[in-house]
Formats: C-alpha cells, sequence, structure tokens
C-alpha cells in the first residue's frame, strides 16, 4: 500500500518529471496532472507494476473548466490487491479535446468515455464506438459545458425548458 | 410472402430489439441483439430513455443540499442508500462529524434499504423466469419495511430523509420497536424463500452455468457489489473501505462459490443478495442494540455549506455496488461538478461480455442476475 505522493515518486522515477505534476487543494484527495500524450503508457504502466496493480478503474469522469477554455478527465484508481487508490488528470484545450483512450487497459472505461464525449465533448482517440450514450446520436451540443446552450427543437419537436 | 420466409431461413442471422419496453428489461432498456438462430452473437445495449441530466441540475443548484431529492430518484429503489452516498461524500468535503445517533439511525436505515431492495431484485428475477409466487412473497416483506419508512420519513420510496451533517428529523416513536418486530419476522421468511426459489429444480436449471463473470473480466470491467462478488471476490466497501460506522458492526461478506454450477454465474449472484441480507438483518440487530436514546439529530447540520477549494471522490456500498461521487468544490455555494458513479451503469456495459453465445432466452436471466435500475444508468 502506498501513499498519493509515495505513487508519484514512482512514478516520476519511471517517466520523468516534465510530464507529470503533482497537485492538491485546501479539502479533499490530491491528484496527479499527467500530459494528454502519456495517459495511456501511465496507465499501463500502474495497471501491470508489481508495486502498484491498479486493476480497476472506479470512475472515469470529464469536466469543463470554462476560465482556462480546457476541458478534463479525471481517472480514479483502485488497486484490490494493494487496497490504495490514485487520482489522474488530463487537461487538453477545447479547441484541441484529443485524449488517447484507456479502453485497451481497463474496459470500464468504454462507456465512461463515450459518457465523457456525450456530456462535455471530449475525444477519445482509438476508441472502439465512439459514439454518444444517453443522448441521441444527432443532438446538438455537451450539455455539461458551462456555456452550454439547449436547442430549442430536436428532429421537429420543442425541447421546453 | 413464401419466398421471404425461406430468405430468412437460410439466412439465419437477424437484429432484433429486446425493449424499450419489455417487461424484463427492468425499465426502459433496450438491447439489440445479433442471432444466429436462437444463439446471441452481440449485445448492444441502447441506454439513455430517462436520462435527466442530474449532474447539471446539480450543478446549478444554489445549495449542496438540494441536491438531495435528485439522488434520491438515481436509484429509487434503493433511495436511502443514494442519499447515503452523497451525504457522506459532502460531510468529508466539510469536514464535519455527525452526532453517534445520526451515523446509528443511517446505517439502520440504510441496511434495511439494502433488503427492501434486494428483496425486488430477487423478485423480479424469479418472476422474469417465470416464478410468479416469489414475487409475491418478496413484496410482502417489502411493504413492511416501506411502512416502517413511511412513519418516520413520510415517503415510501423517495425519501428526501439524510441531510448533511444529520437527519431531517428524528425517528418515528414506534421505530425501534416496529424494526425489532421486523428483524424478528423476517428471519424465517428467508429459509421460506430458499425454499421456494433457491433450491427450485427448474429454477437453477434457468441460472445455473448462465452468464458466466469470470474474477479477472469482472475487475476489468470495474463490477463491484453482488456482481463482483458473485464471482467469488471477497471485496465490500463496508469492510474495504469503511465509511459511516461499518467498522463496528461484526458481519460477514457472502461471496458465489460455484455452488450449483460455474462458479460467477446467474445462480451465484443471486445467492450473494440472499445471503446478504441475512448479514444487513445482523448488523440492524447491533445497531440498534447500539444506538443512544437521546441526542438531537438536526443539532450537526451546518446553517451554510461552502466547503473549501478542493476536489474527492467517496464511495458507499449501496445494494447494487459501488456508488461514487465525485464533487469539485469551487468554494461557491454549488458544486462545480458533480459526477455520479452508479454501480448499474458499469454492470450494463459488461452485459455484452457475458451474454456472448447465450441463448435468447437466457438474456433474461443475466440481465435480471445484474439486477440494474435504469434511472441510476441514466441519471
Amino acid at each position: 500500500m502506498k501513499t498519493p505522493e509515495e505513487i508519484f515518486n514512482y512514478l516520476t522515477n519511471q517517466f520523468g518529471e516534465e510530464d507529470l505534476s503533482f497537485e492538491s487543494r485546501d479539502i479533499g484527495q490530491p491528484w496527479i496532472t499527467v500530459l494528454a500524450s502519456k495517459i495511456r503508457e501511465v496507465s499501463k504502466f500502474l495497471r501491470d507494476d508489481s508495486e502498484l496493480l491498479f486493476d480497476t478503474l472506479m470512475c472515469l469522469s470529464g469536466i469543463h473548466y470554462p476560465k482556462e477554455e480546457e476541458l478534463g478527465v479525471a481517472y480514479h484508481l483502485h488497486s484490490t490487491k494493494l487496497t490504495h487508490n490514485i487520482a489522474l488528470k488530463v487537461r487538453v484545450p477545447e479547441s484541441k479535446p484529443n485524449v488517447p483512450s484507456v479502453e485497451s487497459i481497463w474496459k470500464t472505461a468504454n462507456w465512461h468515455e463515450r459518457e465523457a464525449w456525450d456530456m462535455v465533448g471530449v475525444v477519445f482517440d482509438d476508441h472502439p464506438n465512439h459514439k454518444r450514450i444517453l443522448l441521441p446520436d444527432d443532438w446538438e451540443g455537451h450539455p455539461l459545458r458551462k456555456d452550454y446552450v439547449q436547442q430549442e427543437f430536436y428532429q421537429g419537436m420543442p425541447t421546453g425548458e | 410472402m413464401t419466398d421471404q420466409i425461406s430468405n430468412i431461413a437460410e439466412k439465419r442471422e437477424m437484429t432484433i430489439n429486446m425493449g424499450p419496453q419489455h417487461p424484463s428489461t427492468h425499465g426502459v432498456l433496450r438491447l439489440e441483439l445479433d442471432l444466429d438462430g436462437e444463439v446471441i452473437k452481440n449485445t448492444r445495449p441502447n441506454i439513455g430513455y430517462l436520462h435527466r441530466c442530474f449532474e447539471k441540475y446539480a450543478e446549478e443548484m444554489d445549495d449542496y443540499s438540494k441536491v438531495i431529492p435528485y439522488t434520491d430518484r438515481m436509484d429509487y429503489v434503493s433511495a436511502m442508500n443514494q442519499e447515503h452516498g452523497y451525504v457522506i461524500a459532502v460531510e468529508r468535503m466539510l469536514e464535519i462529524e455527525v452526532p453517534e445517533r445520526v451515523e446509528y439511525i443511517r446505517v439502520i436505515m440504510a441496511e434495511m434499504q439494502r433488503i427492501a431492495s434486494h428483496l425486488l431484485g430477487i423478485g423480479a428475477f424469479g418472476l422474469d423466469l417465470g416464478a410468479f409466487t416469489p414475487f409475491l412473497y418478496c413484496f410482502i416483506e417489502r411493504e413492511k419495511i416501506l411502512d416502517i419508512f413511511e412513519k418516520t420519513s413520510g415517503a415510501r420510496l423517495l425519501y428526501n430523509y439524510y441531510a448533511i451533517g444529520g437527519m431531517i428529523k428524528d425517528v418515528h416513536p414506534d421505530f425501534k420497536k416496529d424494526t425489532n418486530e421486523f428483524v424478528k419476522t423476517f428471519r424465517p421468511k428467508i429459509k421460506e424463500l430458499n425454499d421456494l426459489l433457491s433450491g427450485n429444480k427448474i429454477f437453477i436449471k434457468r441460472t445455473a452455468n448462465i452468464g458466466v463473470l469470470p474474477e479477472k473480466v469482472a475487475l476489468n470491467y470495474g463490477a463491484s457489489g453482488p456482481v463482483l462478488r458473485g464471482s467469488g471476490v471477497e471485496w465490500d466497501l463496508r469492510k474495504n473501505d469503511p465509511y459511516s460506522i461499518y467498522d463496528r458492526f461484526d458481519f460477514e461478506i457472502p461471496i458465489g462459490k460455484g455452488e450449483m454450477g460455474t462458479l460467477g454465474d446467474c445462480w451465484d449472484r443471486y445467492i450473494v443478495r440472499v445471503r446478504e441480507m441475512e448479514q444487513s438483518l445482523r448488523i440492524i440487530e447491533q445497531a440498534l442494540e447500539g444506538m443512544p436514546d437521546e441526542g438531537d439529530v438536526t443539532e450537526g447540520i451546518p446553517k451554510r455549506i461552502r466547503p473549501k477549494e478542493g476536489e474527492l471522490y467517496a464511495r458507499s456500498e449501496t445494494p447494487r455496488g459501488e456508488l461514487g461521487y465525485y464533487i469539485i468544490s469551487d468554494k461557491s455555494a454549488s458544486p462545480f461538478r458533480v459526477k455520479a458513479r452508479a454501480p448499474s451503469f458499469v454492470h450494463l456495459g459488461l452485459l455484452p461480455a457475458i451474454s456472448k453465445g447465450a441463448l435468447i432466452a437466457d438474456m433474461v436471466a443475466i440481465v435480471g442476475s445484474i439486477d440494474i435500475v435504469l434511472g441510476e444508468v441514466d441519471r
């Protein structure tokens, strides 16, 4: 079992310090920010390394940061063998919201990534089925963006307030 | 006409829709099934029919506590557990402790709700496979729990009873008596249920060796709760990541053992739920004994809820599995982001993996055995 700091140090030994940073705020849990292009590599290491063994992805969430004009993806990992947790975060600009998919590492990510695309608009590269999941395929916009405006009509039907 | 029929017969492969208005999909769920004769080649679940964008509502509320009624409506058959998961997440953000009496009431309510939810899950599972009587027997018992909830909270399904830092109001004066009475009468009923359904030959034929979920696949797909335990993994957040006061109680984690067929089949997932009800009874008994008689349950509720800047992921064990809330606070009165990680959503995602190669009639058993609630899948 490792603390988040120990996991971060372990990761920097492997991947260097440029692509990773450790962040925390006044309350709650700390997280590791990972460069988007490295996320799959880091995830694979987290799952397979014998001292980390993160075998489950508990949660994957898309986030919109309107001030920075960025989108984020948060990964919450857990190891059932070693009982430790870690949160990873990736941030990408709104103009080019591409993040490599981790579906090939944890199958849970398949639906969660589709939800993050549907709700926030993060594009997951190499996802096997990159489609909307909760909303109809021809819906406009991504509702969980802070600047979202609901379309007035959907296929001729008023969408209401 | 005859030409058309012979064409279909030659091809044998076709795609059909199961749902959205199919009685065994437990809500509005559409499964696109690619069939070769009776054998399922591929399953594509289509969801979103009940989507209300709970997360958007939560972000637009001007108060953290106004989100609680919306959490009720996620998994509407275990609303107490949903509220519990949300309030512990916010309490951790505020770094507040709740009074003893509140913790005990919460645990009793959550465990009673677990029994009620499992009764519905088991009853409906039996019903899907043609066993009508156990369904009614389960509902008689579930009704008694709902009566107890109604006396205290005023509602039968969507309670809005948990509050951040306490409870909305104290329990009804009869609460202890009623609950004790229920525990006493319910124990023999589990045996009755086992005689009626668990050991029933037809039921075993329909569920054993069907929809086998191996341990490795379960973990990789993020399964939790009875679905994961049915595959033989001893994993329960009440024990493995204790929240509230669960570390004070003595109870076991039932797991699947492949008694009737293969480890991780539909019967294993079913029996885990039955055995969990017994364990919940044990927890309720201990909690009733330890519950302090005095104490104001509303005194700890903060007047103003404004967490500092930060974020956390808090999880709790609902009857369906791991319910996680990922909350980001930006110091304002409303949450910046609330993400609900619903167990049914994850479990439905693994349906294609366990239904491949099954017969179309077995699909009904598999969907029933993962016990999904569509309100939680679609949020």
